[in-house]
């Protein structure tokens, strides 16, 4: 099976975001990147399926030279090769799909799997502009049915179940008010959930040998997409701060606040 | 006026979902408002929804019964098409952010996701976990958009009933089939829907008890952590965040929870937040209008009883 994963560079989670003076961008001082924390799960998912069913796994980036950084990171977890699309500058979710699709029509994978959402822009888009661009059916927020938190977590139900003859996937989603099992025809667009699976770590082993491994460099031009963005960003801000609360030194303090102060009770 | 489509969605028994009502209630700030209802048999839903738009465009088919994007997808652009809608939406829910960037690439259109203010035609959105909010303008002809329920308030019935126009949405073979749906059924209200929350943090250790009893007393929905969803300790659907639910009740409760910006960005627009936490340099006490510092088992019982007597 072949499958392409997605590898976007992000923002550290845990990071402090704040809005530049101008009100335009962020401010990147002391700014730590990590690959998307839904993307290395996309690569996890990739990497578990191939281990069944043999096949390449290529780990595709879209931005400046830095991105390497989350692609050689894709790689020393296992992917076999990896596409970096150099782009600087704006970039949309339309942009993004549109150049995955030419890539796709290249490397003809199996499957994509991609993360539900980049943690810095949260659009949730990509995965179905793309699927839809394809005529592929798509699976997003795929998730395991059981828990993560366990020893056990590799050997549980996976959330893609590979088909009989590889010609199909069963995929379980994260909808409101419960799981929902979809059956795709492959090739087909997968996204991932925060439940899907637990990314391994690199091992040093896998850091050395991911030097060696193939980046191939494109760019839009070259693929042929017009990346120009038809989302604009024309201000930023930060959202109005809560209004300092106080600290109650007991239960019946909280509750006659509750009751005659905020009204909720 | 622009003409603005928005997607209607049903409830497991059929019903309408009040999600819809506050998508409407953004579409109406940006012009005349369509809704299309898609079902096996979409009449009974249509009639709930006309009094609330101009025209309902209701699509029965066989194949659009159990909602999948990509045959969906097609009913929903087949309908924006048919009356020049320039705008398309629905709101944020799991369905809505599965289905709409799929409508926006059959229509060519650009799309923001999770809206919270509109203004002319600008659109105001999250980022970052909320921690930046952005102003965005979209340049397509056609645009799309799904709405954060918790930031307009549920549509009142329009002066005068809609019309309803039926229609047969074009057959499609589907690369997907639907395999089935696992319902988590729960008695208490719906997270989203609550005017009261308490949730549980990995402080809990996966004990809910008194969690659960706190929220029964109060006729509340319970609401968790990602910590707490990861664990398996409580269902998926209760996840409270960045990448869960986006709630805004009266009352939040958050017991044993650190106030990770994640967490906080489903929760901080609550009206109220009381905060239970041990550790009194917890961030969620940034956010709290009522904080203590206690452990959570002996805190949450104590809470109820006195809860109980004030009653
Ligand atoms: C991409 C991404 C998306 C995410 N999305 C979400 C999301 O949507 N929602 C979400 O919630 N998180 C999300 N997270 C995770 C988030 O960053 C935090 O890890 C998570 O919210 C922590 O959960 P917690 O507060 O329950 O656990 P912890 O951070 O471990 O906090 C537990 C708290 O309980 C307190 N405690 C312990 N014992 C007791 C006791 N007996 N009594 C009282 N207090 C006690 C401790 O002092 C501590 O503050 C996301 C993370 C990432 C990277
Ligand atoms: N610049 C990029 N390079 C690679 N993948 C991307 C890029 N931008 C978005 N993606 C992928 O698209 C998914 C959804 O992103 P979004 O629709 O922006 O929330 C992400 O999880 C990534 O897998």
């Amino acid at each position: 099976m072949k499958i392409l994963v997605t590898a976007k560079r992000v923002e550290d989670p845990e990071s402090k975001i704040k809005v530049d003076a101008a009100g335009k961008g962020i401010v990147k001082e002391g700014l730590k990147y990590k690959i998307n924390p839904f993307d290395e799960i996309a690569v996890e998912e990739a990497l578990r399926l191939v281990a069944k069913h043999p096949g390449d796994v290529v780990a595709v980036s879209i931005g400046g030279k830095e991105v390497h950084e989350q692609l050689r990171h894709a790689l020393a977890m296992g992917a076999t090769k990896a596409v970096w699309v150099n782009h600087e500058g704006p970039l949309d979710q339309m942009g993004v799909a549109g150049l995955l699709k030419k890539i796709v029509e290249k490397e003809k994978p199996d499957l994509v799997i991609l993360g539900k959402q980049s943690i810095d822009d949260d659009q949730n888009q990509v995965g179905q502009y793309l699927a839809e661009w394809l005529g592929w059916g798509q699976a997003t927020f795929a998730s395991k049915a059981d828990s993560l938190d366990s020893e056990n977590e590799k050997n549980k139900v996976p959330g893609v179940i590979v088909g009989d003859g590889a010609k199909t996937i069963d995929v379980i989603r994260e909808v409101d008010g419960g799981l929902n099992r979809l059956q795709l025809t492959l090739p087909a667009v997968v996204t991932t959930d925060l439940r899907l699976n637990q990314p391994r770590y690199a091992s040093l082993p896998g850091i050395m040998k991911a030097k060696s491994k193939p980046l191939e460099e494109l760019n839009p031009a070259g693929l042929g997409v017009d990346v120009a963005p038809k989302i604009t960003v024309t201000k930023l801000s930060m959202p109005p701060a809560r209004k300092a609360g106080i600290k109650v030194a007991d239960v019946p303090t909280l509750v006659t606040k509750l009751k005659t102060e905020a009204k909720v009770i | 006026m622009p003409t603005v489509l928005v997607v209607v969605e049903a409830q497991p028994d059929g019903k309408l979902k009040k999600a819809t009502l506050n998508a409407i209630t953004a579409a109406r700030a940006l012009g005349d408002v369509h809704a299309v209802v898609l079902a096996k048999d979409a009449t009974a839903l249509a009639a709930e929804v006309k009094d609330y738009v101009k025209v309902v465009h209701a699509g029965s088919a066989a194949h659009v019964e159990h909602y999948l994007a990509e045959t969906w997808a097609p009913a929903v652009a087949e309908v924006a098409k048919a009356i020049s809608a320039e705008w398309v939406g629905a709101a944020a829910t799991q369905q809505g952010r599965d289905l709409m960037p799929r409508v926006a690439a059959k229509l060519n259109a650009a799309m923001a996701s999770d809206i919270m203010a509109v203004n002319g035609t600008t659109l105001t959105r999250p980022m970052w976990a909320g921690a930046v909010i952005a102003e965005v303008t979209l340049s397509t002809p056609v645009k799309a958009f799904t709405v954060r329920t918790t930031e307009f308030a549920l549509a009142e019935k329009a002066g005068g009933a809609g019309e309803v126009k039926a229609f047969a949405p074009a057959p499609v073979t589907s690369p997907t089939k639907f395999v089935e749906f696992k319902e988590v059924k729960s008695a208490r209200p719906e997270l989203t829907e609550a005017r009261i929350v308490v949730s549980g943090g990995r402080g809990t250790k996966g004990d809910f008890k008194e969690v659960e009893a706190l929220a029964d007393e109060l006729g509340a929905a319970v609401g968790a952590s990602r910590a707490v969803c990861d664990a398996g300790w409580q269902p998926n659907d209760l996840q409270v965040g960045q990448t869960g639910k986006v709630v805004a009740p009266s009352l939040y409760v958050a017991a044993g929870i650190s106030g990770a910006i994640q967490h906080l960005a489903g929760m901080k627009g609550s009206k109220t937040i009381v905060a239970i936490n041990k550790d009194g340099e917890a961030p969620i006490f940034q956010v709290a209008d009522y904080g203590l510092v206690a452990d959570l088992f002996k805190a949450l019982p104590e809470l109820r009883a006195a809860i109980k007597a004030a009653k």
